[in-house]
């Protein structure tokens, strides 16, 4: 193993962080990839300086307004009932900080069945499968090809979920997205539905009902695309989408702080279903494990 | 009205309250009746993963584990994240959250203890396996049909420290301790097989590794391994963010001449470093 080298790399970083993103100057000003934070940057809106942070890229108003109407339509739903909302409304419901609640609704939202993880796949699968169709590949062979992917688990549930295999097609609960048409109208206004990444997933769509698969575009999908046709990175998507829920998350975690403790949905014992072993008793001597009693029995 | 499935967890109502449970069995076993009077923690914990009464030999390989794990020290990118909160003052649970994410990564982190135990499976006990796949960095490979996903890609051979020189001693107390009193073959087979696998990768075997292994001899699956990381890891991080709240932000290292800033406009010169007063930057424990 080579010494020498190794410890050269650790040497040189031990006391310096490099770096173009910014700093602190104590007292001074404030470094924002630089630009002066404080003076040049003042008036930027939050999703400006968002985006600026994200890519060190500037973008025209009008994409910045596509970039606020997909988090106000798409991911601010206050629905107590959704997995990631649930936890800031637990949270407070429990009387803990809406702080903590939101930041593990956050944590929560890089999930498998909705959030971060499909949404990510899904622009990674826009941006891929248009690159594939520009060197000469035929849509309906690669909808195939990813349809008949080995994968190591299910969405759903089961051990290794795993997204979708056509990611941003198809929905949990219901088959409809309501937030399609009105995200649609907003970006049709802004002059961004003619965008290559938007009229492929279109495309998708068709192919997909064509080969008789009932699954349709979900709002991950116009998400994916609309920011793809902006330039946006799979990864640049990704941190921009970091913080997209918290619109709905905020309002569940001070919802359920000005009802009274314990309010949401309390459940009595007898909403536990319990499918294990029936009662047994704690082997005092462990020198064979218990194996009594194993039998199935629902309560 | 709708359930909650378990096999865990099952609760007899109070006749006065249905909301309060008189009894409570963890996988067919009286929690407050039985298990509080029998039952250590570790076998509890045991239990409560595998739902089974864990034999002798398992509880003390996991005990022993557990201890291995508890407390990485305040090196460890983990702790560091719980002291930073502890010493600015956040919520207590904000240190463990902050431990959690951190320790959660693909560098010594849950991440690559199910990355290693999934990647053991398919390698098996064969050396020549595994020289292969570390040799020709097979590890790099992406399977065919992944798209882009919330974790990064690897960026050294999961199981091994890349910034290591060679395996520490802490590390080999360890694994020898573990292999010592396994009942299953992982550890074993690592402990006769590290220098070999290290030669391969030329570089030092990782704790995660170690916990890879001996997760495998307790027969859990590689989620389980994940989340076992995570929660053994806890212990360490609560004790120094709150000894890091007590000592104050004042002397916790802040790394005041550390910033380097590469594109500082408003100097002629490449870098800038960020001048504050200089003050102590060291890790101190009370005196």
């Amino acid at each position: 193993m080579n010494q020498p080298n190794k410890l050269k790399i650790l040497n040189q970083w031990e006391q310096t962080w490099e770096t173009a993103m910014g700093a602190w100057f104590p007292g001074e000003r404030v470094l924002f990839r630089g630009k002066e934070l404080l003076q040049e940057l003042n008036q930027l809106s939050w999703m400006e300086l968002i985006l600026f942070g994200i890519t060190g890229r500037q973008f025209q108003p009008n994409q910045i307004k596509l970039f606020e109407a997909i988090w106000v339509i798409s991911t601010s739903f206050p629905e107590p009932r959704l997995w990631n909302n649930r936890i800031a409304t637990l949270a407070g419901t429990s009387r803990s900080t809406v702080n903590l609640g939101v930041s593990a609704g956050i944590a929560a939202s890089e999930a498998i069945i909705f959030g971060h993880r499909p949404l990510l796949a899904t622009i990674d699968f826009l941006k891929k499968t248009q690159q594939r169709l520009a060197n000469g590949e035929v849509l309906t062979n690669l909808i195939k090809e990813a349809l008949n992917a080995q994968t190591r688990g299910r969405p759903g549930s089961g051990l290794n979920r795993e997204v979708a295999k056509v990611p941003g097609f198809g929905r949990p609960i219901t088959t409809n997205d309501e937030r399609l048409q009105p995200l649609l109208t907003t970006a049709q206004n802004l002059g961004f539905t003619n965008g290559i990444h938007v009229l492929l997933a279109q495309r998708i769509e068709d192919a997909l009902q064509q080969q008789g698969h009932n699954l349709y575009m979900n709002v991950a999908t116009l998400m994916g695309a609309l920011c793809a046709d902006q330039d946006l990175s799979p990864r640049e998507y990704y941190h921009y989408v970091s913080l997209c829920f918290t619109g709905g998350l905020l309002p569940c975690a001070i919802d359920a702080q000005s009802k009274p403790e314990g309010a949401f949905f309390p459940l009595r014992c007898d909403r536990i279903k319990y499918q294990g072993p029936k009662k047994r008793q704690w082997k005092t001597n462990k020198s064979k494990p218990s194996d009594v009693d194993k039998t199935e029995i629902t309560t | 009205m709708e359930h909650i499935l378990t096999q865990l967890w099952s609760e007899s109502a109070s006749d006065q309250n249905p909301f309060e449970a008189e009894e409570c069995l963890c996988a067919g076993y009286d929690v407050y009746g039985d298990l509080l009077l029998h039952a250590n923690w570790v076998d509890y914990l045991l239990l409560l993963i595998k739902k089974e009464q864990p034999s002798a030999e398992q509880t003390k390989l996991f005990n022993t584990l557990a201890i291995a794990l508890a407390n990485p020290g305040p090196r460890d990118p983990s702790i560091q994240a719980a002291m930073s909160a502890g010493a600015g003052g956040s919520t207590m649970a904000s240190c463990l959250m902050a431990a959690i994410a951190v320790g959660a990564g693909n560098l010594g982190g849950a991440r690559e203890v199910a990355i290693i135990m999934s990647t053991w499976q398919q390698l098996e006990f064969n050396p020549e396996n595994w020289k292969q796949f570390l040799v020709g960095k097979v590890w790099q490979e992406k399977p065919p049909h992944t798209f882009e996903d919330v974790w990064l890609p690897l960026e050294h051979p999961m199981g091994f420290n890349p910034n290591g020189v060679e395996c520490p001693k802490p590390l080999k107390q360890t694994l020898k301790a573990l292999s010592i009193i396994s009942p299953g073959k992982h550890l074993s087979w690592l402990n006769y097989n590290r220098c070999i696998l290290e030669s391969a990768s030329q570089l030092p075997i990782s704790m995660t590794m170690i916990a890879a292994a001996t997760f495998l001899d307790l027969g859990f699956h590689e989620e389980q391994g994940e989340m076992l990381f995570l929660l053994l890891r806890l212990p360490g991080a609560a004790a120094h963010a709150l000894e890091q709240r007590e000592i104050g932000w004042k002397n916790y290292p802040f790394h005041k001449q550390g910033v380097v800033v590469t594109n500082d406009p408003s100097t002629s010169e490449t870098n800038t470093k960020i001048q504050t007063k200089p003050n102590q930057a060291l890790i101190q424990t009370p005196s």
